[in-house]
């Protein structure tokens, strides 16, 4: 059986994609910037950030383009002042809940959440800082995670769990209490789990996960070709 | 010939960096002072803040009751006032005390260490606030420019829109911690 090949519009523009593809896929295919934080190639969706939301015709609630399957028909809108609104609200209320000091930062100029806010034409947070006292934790012979940093993407659980197939990372708590922690909230250096091949690091959005040794703006992500490694896994070669 | 705008800058708890970058103008600063006066500044020697600035460029974050009546007086005075750099933005480096707050800070400082009579420093100078704070927490502001510093090009590109009297949008080829 063929997949059917369903048609609607993003911004105007009539677009078709596979029945299975999400919003935020057809998109891309076709030149649209729709701003991700959690989302990866090659990862599972979270849809958990919500800065990929968008506008769909006949409903009133805005969807997350990266776990929304399109639909025969649809109408999306990418970009509006509602949209964008929501988007930088989304950029300061993550700046506001940790300690995010770029101009000392590890990743300083290459930085997922500072690029973005740049985007997004962010020039102060109107937000109050909550200020938190966070660990950060250096117990590992080769990495640093530095929770100050952390957006709680959850990028760095799902390629240890999924790719790596070592599953060290999880979330304790909930809401603003929430923390990455490894194996069962131990320091990173004493897991039994890792493996200490580095995928949370080189998938970590922001300045969180970095190498050891890395001073400031030193620390550049590499892409790790996530959907060439999964379908490898998935072929289990 | 219009009349100068009055410029004045300031400079709270911040590194001095910003003013190094006004500074690295260079040349561009006689353009700039072909429509601005500088009327107050570290870099000028006025000891009073006077009474009607045009524009009024602050550098640093609010750290003291002293700053913050200081920011008050200037932003009644000021018909704009600009955050200029990081740490007016945002806090930035200042704010790094604010986890555990300015006492504790003092202490990590001058008397966690081996030092010969560790004692922290108090005379003439001024009590500091617990938290480093970005001035729009005090007070309204008409333009944020971030980076640490925001580089020469980025504070030639504001001064000359605020000169031609643009004050809405202006793009800036800068961001938090450039
Ligand atoms: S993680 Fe990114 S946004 Fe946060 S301080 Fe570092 S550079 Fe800035
Ligand atoms: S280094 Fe590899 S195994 Fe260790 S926590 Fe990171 S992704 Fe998992
Ligand atoms: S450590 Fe990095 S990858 Fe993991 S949740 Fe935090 S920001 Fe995301
Ligand atoms: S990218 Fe879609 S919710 Fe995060």
């Amino acid at each position: 059986m063929t997949t059917p090949i369903l048609t609607l519009t993003i911004d105007g523009k009539e677009v078709s994609g596979l029945a299975g593809e999400t919003i935020l896929q057809v998109a891309r295919e076709n030149g649209f910037f729709i701003p991700t934080l959690c989302w990866l190639d090659g990862l599972t969706s979270a849809g958990s950030c919500r800065l990929c939301m968008v506008e769909i015709k006949g409903s009133a609630a805005l969807h997350p383009a990266c776990i929304t399957l399109i639909q025969e028909g649809m109408a999306v809108t990418t970009s509006s002042e509602r949209l964008l609104r929501y988007r930088r609200a989304i950029i300061e209320l993550l700046f506001s809940e940790r300690n995010h000091v770029c101009a000392v930062c590890v990743v300083n100029g290459h930085c997922e959440l500072q690029t973005l806010a740049q985007q997004l034409g962010i020039d102060h947070i109107s937000f109050p800082g909550l200020y938190p006292d966070l660990p950060v934790d250096a117990s590992h012979p080769r990495f640093v995670i530095d929770h100050n940093r952390c957006i709680l993407c959850t990028r760095c659980v799902r390629v240890c769990g999924e790719i790596e197939g070592a599953h060290t990372w999880d979330v304790k708590n909930r809401g603003v209490r929430s923390q990455i922690v490894a194996d069962f909230d131990t320091p990173w250096g004493d897991s039994t789990t890792c493996t200490g091949c580095g995928k949370c690091v080189h998938v970590c959005p922001t300045g969180a996960l970095f190498e050891k040794g890395k001073s400031v703006a030193e620390m550049f992500k590499k892409p790790l070709g996530l959907p060439y490694l999964k379908a490898i896994r998935d072929l289990g070669v | 010939m219009m009349e100068k705008l009055r410029l004045a800058t300031l400079w709270f708890d911040g590194c001095s960096g910003c003013h190094m970058s006004l500074l690295d103008t260079d040349e561009r600063l006689l353009e700039l002072t072909a429509f601005l006066d500088i009327v107050y500044s570290p870099l000028v020697d006025v000891k009073e803040f006077p009474d009607k600035v045009d524009i009024t460029c602050v550098e640093g974050a609010i750290s003291s009751p002293e700053d913050e009546r200081m920011l008050v007086r200037v932003r009644n005075s000021s018909r704009l006032l600009v955050a200029l750099g990081d740490c007016a933005v945002t806090g930035n480096i200042p704010a790094m005390r604010n986890i555990e707050g300015a006492p504790a800070m003092l202490r990590s400082i001058y008397t966690s260490g081996n030092g010969l009579q560790p004692q922290i420093p108090a005379l003439d100078l001024p009590a500091l606030n617990d938290k480093a704070l970005p001035l729009h927490r005090f007070v309204p502001v008409d333009l944020f420019i971030p980076g640490c510093p925001p580089g020469a090009d980025t504070l030639f590109t504001a001064l000359t829109a605020l000169i031609h009297g643009n004050t809405g949008h202006i793009a800036l080829p800068t961001c938090f911690g450039a």
